[in-house]
């Protein structure tokens, strides 16, 4: 089962709430082996809060056509199916902008002449590292890359070729409700908004729950930093028939810890409390009883 | 030399368009014969992709020998403009386009 930690804002605790959920279900009795996968592959930053030996690393090509000026008959099909303006016909020159190819092949497989034919351009890579109780994975955009979504979807096929579906798999997700964070949570099981109760918290927040039902995807919120701003978020979860599965506390105590690097649970019982109702909550979803 | 300017208008009275990519229109003037005309650009607002490089590639077919604009082309509509061999200048935002080919005439834009 996959469970992506999504938001509309960032800096909401996509990733506080992805590295902490991990390493204490990852030490509960009687629940499945837990992964972490930071699939905000634009920046990565779980990977801050990990120690351990990288088991694996792989590089990711994206595909991409390149021009063949010997078998272009000039036709301009291409220039015409492209969907991204990725392809230009000037004059007598194809000009391909590796930048904004979606990789859809439909320039190469249409090309009359086979003057397109596709070749691998490196995007990015994955890692998994072995961290004490949990596998981590890892994807990471090389920078000057403008797309994520051929990344990350290489990504989720890693995660449900090599692991079966068995684990619980933890997603922290990239931020906004664009194609990035789609990609995740069209492939995901359950989604967890993290927000929080400000105004900007919320209307962000509803961009995301529109994009969610968009997608037709279940999901519930966690709200982080409970005790600033004001009520709004939770009446507008109320209004909505959306469960606030928990609230993480405000706490100047927690920002220290984080800013060290270190997990916040061990050493705040508030928020291990959360934790323990998010844990029941997931427990009941792998039952398939909520 | 034929000219052409990023555009929100028709004629001489028009604004600079400061985007090149999502320019409505693009004005060329023809110094030898004084004459301009101007491409309707609007439907580039639908493309939700490469705007830049298709506004390039009509810019191309016109091939012109100058390029004046606001904020400068990025980098997609860049790699296709160096292909028509053409110099661009750029920082004629906030003027008309008379005033933006005054300051041409005069060296006050900037070379891209």
């Amino acid at each position: 089962m996959k469970i992506a930690v999504a938001s509309g804002k960032g800096g909401t605790g996509k990733t506080t709430l992805s590295i902490n959920l991990t390493n204490y279900i990852s030490g509960m009795e009687d629940f499945p082996a837990a992964i972490l996968a930071d699939l905000d592959v634009e920046e990565p930053n779980s990977g801050l809060f990990i120690d351990g030996e990288t088991i694996f690393k792989e590089e990711k090509y994206k595909y991409i056509p390149e021009w063949d000026s010997e078998k272009c008959t000039n036709c301009g099909l291409c220039d015409r199916v492209c969907n991204f303006n990725a392809l230009l016909k000037m004059g007598k020159t194809v000009m391909v902008l590796p930048e904004l190819c979606h990789s859809c092949y439909a320039c190469s497989e249409l090309c009359p002449a086979a003057a397109l034919p596709m070749k691998p351009q490196r995007m990015g890579g994955l890692k998994e590292i072995q961290a004490p109780g949990f596998r981590f994975i890892e994807s990471r955009l090389d920078i000057g890359q403008e797309q994520a979504v051929p990344l990350i979807a290489q990504s989720i096929e890693h995660i449900e070729k090599k692991y079966e579906n068995k684990e619980l798999v933890v997603i922290d997700s990239p931020p906004g409700t664009s194609c990035p964070v789609i990609e995740v949570a069209k492939n995901s099981d359950f989604i967890i908004l993290v927000t929080e109760p400000t105004p900007f918290g919320l209307h962000d927040l509803s961009l995301a729950v529109d994009t969610m039902r968009e997608i037709n995807r279940d999901f519930a919120v966690v709200i982080n930093r409970w005790g600033i701003g004001n009520d709004e978020v939770v009446k507008y979860c109320d209004d909505n028939n959306i469960e606030i599965i928990a609230r993480l506390p405000n706490m100047r105590r927690i920002a220290e810890i984080y800013s060290e690097g270190k997990l916040i649970y061990p050493e705040v019982p508030e928020f291990k409390a959360e934790l323990y109702k998010i844990a029941v909550f997931l427990k009941k979803k792998l039952e398939g009883t909520v | 030399m034929k000219i052409v300017l990023t555009a929100k208008g028709e004629d001489w009275d028009a604004q600079i368009d400061p985007r090149f990519g999502r320019a409505d229109f693009l004005f060329m003037y023809d110094e030898e014969k004084d004459e301009f005309k101007t491409i309707d650009n609007t439907d580039i607002q639908n493309a939700a992709h490469g705007a830049g490089p298709q506004t390039a590639k009509k810019l191309f077919e016109l091939a012109p020998d100058v390029l004046i604009t606001g904020n400068g082309p990025g980098g997609n509509a860049a790699a296709v403009i160096e292909k028509a061999n053409l110099s661009v200048f750029t920082g004629a935002q906030n003027m008309t386009l008379k005033e933006a080919y005054s300051a041409y005439k005069d060296g006050k834009l900037t070379a891209f």
